[in-house]
């Protein structure tokens, strides 16, 4: 990673948790499709092989001392991001379930818009086949608690395949949640009355492992996110942190 | 009544002596340990001084001897402290979260360093 980078240049990074079946797989994909483009992997102190996996396949590491959960290792990438000077970055999760070929049309779909926010999409043309009914459900209500708040419509709400300009970047870095950060993090741009778009994209099954949300589990992050999105909505930004 | 207040008498002794105790071994840091005392030393004060619970219990609409007004009081307070806790743990959580990113990122920058010195 050459730094300071270039003007427009852009960082994708991959938050990852005991991904070491995967992230090789999606390190390559990225360098790929993108070879100029570093790639940085966020390790959430993973007790697995996917420091070494992801060093293999040449990414460089972000390596927290102690596991944060999703929300704080994608702020510390977006942190590295805002200080190192990059205009641009996109997130790629780790369990490779996003494609690497959509990348160009996020950052293109970032940077003729002019919106502070791309995300990648499974259902603006109705791709979403590879969704649970639960998953879809959940996203059906979310969509319709968010349409009020965000004054638009918003397709997939939960998709952590997403990129923000250098404007976001800031604002995360100060203010991003911690646990299920998607919704979330739509609500704390809308509170600084910053704009999204999304791009039609593909998503794949995950490669290995399972995801953190079961369907017990499903109904604490309903509870979890409603909670969080109302108190986004009438959050006081009065305590100072120098850096959180 | 009078055994009630007994009985929380040394409740509240027993909390007073657990609380100095954890102050000497430093289990517990003394910024931490104020409210706890005070808690004890107000619940230790009620439940000898008559006049004082009645005082209470009269102006919160229980009467005289009544003893729900004590599990009132000791309630509200511990629910209070269980809340200031919360929100003390919530912001050491946000600090460590910030320390740890902080952590991540300076050993980024020394690994960066290194592998061009």
């Amino acid at each position: 990673m050459n730094y300071p980078p270039a003007p427009g240049s852009l960082l994708v990074i991959v938050p990852a948790f005991n991904e070491e079946g995967a992230i090789a797989g999606v390190v390559g994909s990225v360098r790929r499709h993108m070879p100029d483009t570093p790639v940085l992997v966020i390790d959430d102190f993973s007790r697995d092989g996917t420091i070494s996996a992801a060093r293999g396949a040449g990414a460089e590491l972000l390596c927290l001392p102690h596991h944060l959960g999703l929300g704080g290792a994608v702020q510390a990438g977006y942190k590295l991001a805002f200080e190192l000077g990059f205009e641009y970055v996109i997130r790629v999760d780790g369990d490779g379930q996003h494609d690497a070929a959509d990348i160009p049309r996020i950052l293109e779909a970032l940077k003729s818009s002019g919106c502070e926010m791309a995300i990648g999409s499974r259902f603006v043309e109705a791709s979403g086949a590879s969704s649970s009914f639960m998953r879809r459900l959940g996203i059906r209500f979310f969509r319709a608690v968010l349409r009020p708040i965000l004054g638009k419509q918003v397709h997939d709400p939960t998709s952590g395949f997403v990129g923000v300009n250098r404007r976001a970047l800031q604002v995360f870095s100060r203010s991003f949640p911690l646990e299920y950060p998607e919704i979330e993090a739509l609500v704390v741009l809308q509170r600084r009355r910053f704009s999204f778009v999304e791009v039609p994209c593909k998503m794949r099954p995950r490669v290995t492992g399972r995801s953190s949300i079961t369907a017990t589990k499903s109904f604490y992050y309903i509870a979890h996110v409603l909670l969080g999105v109302f108190t986004n909505v009438l959050k006081y930004d009065g305590r100072p942190h120098r850096d959180g | 009544m009078d055994r009630l207040l007994n009985v929380t008498t040394a409740l509240s002794l027993i909390l007073l002596l657990m609380v100095l105790f954890s102050i000497r071994r430093q289990h517990i840091r003394v910024e931490y340990s104020m409210s706890w005392l005070l808690a004890a030393c107000g619940l230790l004060a009620l439940s000898r001084c008559r006049p004082a619970l009645d005082f209470v219990a009269t102006h919160i609409g229980l009467g005289v001897d009544s003893p729900l007004a004590l599990f009132l009081i000791g309630g509200s307070v511990f629910l209070i402290m269980f809340f200031r806790y919360s929100m003390i743990v919530s912001d050491l959580r946000d600090d460590n979260i910030a320390l740890a990113q902080r952590v991540a990122i300076l050993e980024f920058h020394i690994n960066k360093l290194i592998n061009h010195g």
